[in-house]
């Protein structure tokens, strides 16, 4: 194994080496950077273009230029790092690391949610195959593919964004898409749940009215203009929170893991209102080390309660803390919204950016800031990358369920839910694993499209600026983290699925 | 569990016709008339390629898409004509004309009695752009150089890779190496990065040179895919056969072990077609791919975005290609695996 990682390591380096050398000659021969001073009329213009030619070497010829750019960069390894200037005159580490950052914040957030909604949708699509959903799933995942993401964002900034945010000064829902919503709930719910005729028409039904009630209610009681989690609809989702872990991790049936989340939740519920003017204004240590008391709390009430249902009891009882810590901050969050909508004159979403210029405000409302300048470019990023997660899970899964294991476990008399989770979702999660790291690896790079959409200086805009140039240095320096990136993820993918698998032999 | 009971649809297939028969392959036995003959069941022999074309035609979704490219592909050529040769459209791309009602489209499809104003196309059915040219024929114009460039693409691609694959799985040791090193160094590259890069480079040498360009971009999945199949091939006794008979390694290659292969490749190519549209049309929207005066629909896209609050007509006609166009080669790619391989599966409730 230690041999393994170590020639896999080897290799990976010559290969990055190769790389940068490819990148650096093509980018050096795609056009000159001085090309604009050439055409100005400024009449400074000779010197200008001197101190250029010299800040880039682009006097030397392309290859030992490469080497000196090499040198530099092999010199991050022993802390002396020089990754040359960009065309105009500042280093490039500077620029990078804040393009790191911003990209990170972007793209962590978005795979995220990508990974959970297309694991999930791609489960129930495999266990329900050849049904009206599956097909409906499987067209929209081929329309996601098709989709044009410079394309699909316009229609987010006019529809999403700029119509919401002026439908957010009157709020009230129209009928019709009350009725529309209750309907594709109502077929959502009769094709996850599946079943005989009857049981899909009850929960068509079941699915459609709670819907509608919720949308009526919301629409009814103004909910959008100031919205929020009042005490009555916490201790409804806590409680809610605490069945559907336990539905999750080990089923209805063992009461004593129930027992455990229920008086998770109940703590969850009291902290909320206990800790009510110390989240007045809280900073971000202060929120992750309540979050991580609460799983420690949640932790300790399933080791407490859980009896022989020990281990089961602490997952499901940390996942419902972690799930009330959720909703306590939500709720603080939608607290602070009328607050913010007025200090931002309404645009509750925004278009473009990271944040609003010079804004100044608590907590809660940089943080709305933030979120509200986020949605859209991880909703496009979501859109274009679900689909293939959801493809990749429902074929692995459908291999896995065919499985003579699947069989044996079924013949064993287990319930459904744990042929499903145990055995089956488990093992067709290894694949998905390895890609996962991969798709983590490319997304360092950032999504070129969507930041230059969205107007997001992150790694993508980086690029495409530099390249519009075109300055080998910051290309350059784009594309060694990238590159670092890839290379480590498809180790990491490699390693990871010969740890997960065992018949995989590593030599 | 045989490949045959997880069929959905149960053709007649006679059992003794092997499901993935080598090349060359092996003739298909008669039915001998005392047995299934006689029974009244008829039974046709059909070879290989009849057997992916059936299940290819009777896929409902590859069909349609079939038709509405091949319709959309008719469209584009025909209405403006191409290379001189002109077509049926009264405008072209190029000639700026008076705007006529602010160049709003001209095409109704809502019949009078469903409250529209009836089906009729009018002077300018997509509308004209801010100069006045008509927008019908500049998005025609741009759905030409798009799928032009695509197929290109998908030409080039499809033939590096499968060259490299395949000379990389047939001959092993230090060629497969070396080449698979150089595929290993390309996946490195993030293809819409190296593609930019040249982009940047050629995209002002006219679309051909860039699609080309392009095509030696998007090889590499396919050439692992060829590697992986010649090299279980390979092994295989036919090709031993083969070789015990005297074949050279560009007879063994080209008529024993290609022909294979023909289906993963198939698919891949297809496949590679669509990443190529949204490939194109991504590089024309940042500025490194189809320039002006030439159009692209990704061009298009990119030049009207800001007018989509005042003249949505601009934005929404070369988007809507983009769609049809990618979703159909993707779908057509989707019938093309489920017909080359039949063994689909299914879920044993």
């Amino acid at each position: 194994m230690a041999s393994f990682i170590v020639r896999r390591f080897l290799i990976s380096i010559l290969v990055l080496l190769a790389a940068t050398f490819i990148v650096y000659v093509l980018v050096a021969n795609a056009g000159d950077p001085r090309s604009s001073l050439y055409e100005s009329t400024d009449p400074g213009k000779a010197v200008k273009i001197a101190a250029m030619t010299r800040n880039l070497s682009l006097d030397v010829p392309v290859i030992p230029r490469y080497f000196a750019w090499l040198g530099g960069a092999l010199g991050c390894f022993v802390g002396n790092c020089d990754l040359g200037n960009t065309a105009t005159g500042a280093p490039v580490i500077g620029g990078l690391t804040v393009a790191i950052g911003s990209t990170l914040r972007l793209v962590v957030f978005a795979l995220v949610i990508a990974v959970v909604l297309g694991v999930a949708v791609g489960m129930v699509t495999a266990l329900r195959q050849y049904s009206g959903l599956d097909y409906s799933v499987t067209f929209l995942a081929f329309l996601f593919f098709s989709l044009p993401v410079f394309w699909i964002a316009v229609l987010m900034k006019q529809f999403l964004a700029i119509k919401f945010n002026s439908w957010l000064q009157d709020p009230s829902i129209p009928p019709w898409v009350i009725v529309v919503s209750a309907v594709v709930a109502g077929l959502l719910a009769a094709g996850i749940v599946g079943g005989d005729r009857r049981q899909r028409l009850l929960s068509a039904a079941i699915g459609a009215a709670v819907v509608a009630v919720i949308m009526i209610g919301l629409s009814v009681t103004d909910w959008f203009a100031a919205p929020g989690i009042g005490p009555v609809l916490m201790i409804i989702m806590s409680a809610l929170t605490a069945l559907a872990s336990t539905a999750l991790i080990s089923g209805l049936r063992s009461r004593l893991v129930l027992l455990s989340t229920g008086i998770t939740a109940l703590v969850g519920v009291i902290s909320y209102f206990a800790l009510d003017s110390l989240l007045a204004d809280p900073s971000l240590t202060l929120l992750l080390g309540l979050l991580v008391l609460a799983l420690v709390i949640g932790a300790a009430i399933g080791a407490g309660v859980g009896g022989l249902w020990r281990s089961q009891a602490i997952r499901a009882s940390m996942l419902t803390a972690f799930g009330c810590s959720l909703l306590v901050f939500t709720s603080h969050l939608l607290d602070a919204v009328p607050a913010y909508s007025a200090k931002v004159n309404g645009v509750v979403i925004a278009t473009i950016g990271a944040t609003t210029p010079n804004f100044q405000g608590d907590f809660w409302e940089t943080t709305l800031d933030q979120l509200g300048h986020l949605i859209l470019p991880t909703v496009a990023i979501v859109l274009i990358s679900i689909a293939s997660y959801t493809r990749y899970t429902r074929s692995s899964m459908l291999e896995v369920m065919n499985a003579d294991y699947i069989r044996t476990a079924r013949a064993k008399g287990l319930t459904e839910r744990t042929v499903v989770v145990r055995h089956g979702f488990r093992n067709a999660m290894i694949p998905i694993t390895t890609i996962v790291a991969l798709d983590i690896g490319g997304l360092i790079g950032g999504a070129i499209i969507t930041e230059t959409v969205f107007g997001w200086s992150g790694m993508g805009k980086y690029f495409n600026d530099a390249l519009k140039i075109p300055d080998a240095n910051a290309v350059m320096g784009f594309f060694l983290v990238t590159g670092i990136a890839i290379v480590l993820a498809n180790m990491c993918a490699d390693i990871a699925y010969g740890f997960l698998d065992p018949r995989i032999r590593l030599s | 569990m045989s490949s045959t009971d997880s069929k959905p649809v149960d053709e007649p297939v006679p059992a003794s016709e092997p499901v993935s028969s080598p090349v060359p392959p092996t003739p298909p036995r008669k039915p001998d008339a005392t047995g299934t003959a006689a029974q009244g069941m008829a039974i046709v022999a059909r070879t290989q390629g009849q057997l992916v074309r059936r299940r290819f035609f009777r896929h409902k979704a590859a069909m349609i898409s079939l038709t509405l490219l091949i319709l959309v592909i008719l469209l584009a050529f025909t209405s403006i004509g191409i290379a001189g040769i002109p077509g049926w459209w009264i405008y072209d791309y190029t000639t700026p004309g008076v705007v006529v009602n602010r160049g709003a489209p001209t095409l109704s499809l809502l019949p009078t009695f469903l409250g529209g104003e009836g089906f009729h196309i009018g002077l300018h059915p997509f509308g004209q752009d801010d100069l006045g040219r008509d927008y019908f024929a500049l998005t025609m114009r741009g759905a030409q150089i798009s799928i032009m460039i695509a197929f290109v693409v998908g030409i080039v691609s499809t033939v590096i890779g499968v060259a490299i694959g395949a000379i990389s799985g047939y001959y092993g040791r230090w060629v497969e190496g070396t080449l698979m090193r150089f595929t290993d160094v390309m996946i490195t590259i993030p293809v819409l990065v190296i593609a930019a890069v040249l982009g940047q480079r050629f995209g002002g040498s006219g679309p051909l040179v860039l699609a080309i360009v392009l095509g030696c971009v998007l090889w590499t999945s396919l050439a692992r895919l060829v590697r992986g199949e010649f090299l279980s091939l390979r092994e295989k006794e036919f090709v031993e056969a083969a070789r015990a008979l005297g074949a050279k390694p560009r007879r063994i290659i080209f008529k024993h072990i290609l022909p294979n292969t023909v289906g993963v490749i198939t698919v891949a190519a297809t496949l590679a077609i669509a990443t190529a549209i949204l490939l194109e049309t991504s590089l024309s929207y940042l500025g490194f791919g189809v320039r002006a005066p030439d159009t692209s629909l990704g061009l298009l896209v990119s030049t009207y975005q800001n007018a989509f609050a005042t003249r949505p007509w601009l934005f929404w006609w070369p988007g809507l290609f983009i769609i049809i166009i990618a979703l159909s080669i993707n779908f057509i790619g989707d019938g093309l695996r489920d017909a080359f391989d039949p063994r689909q599966n299914r879920v044993r409730a």
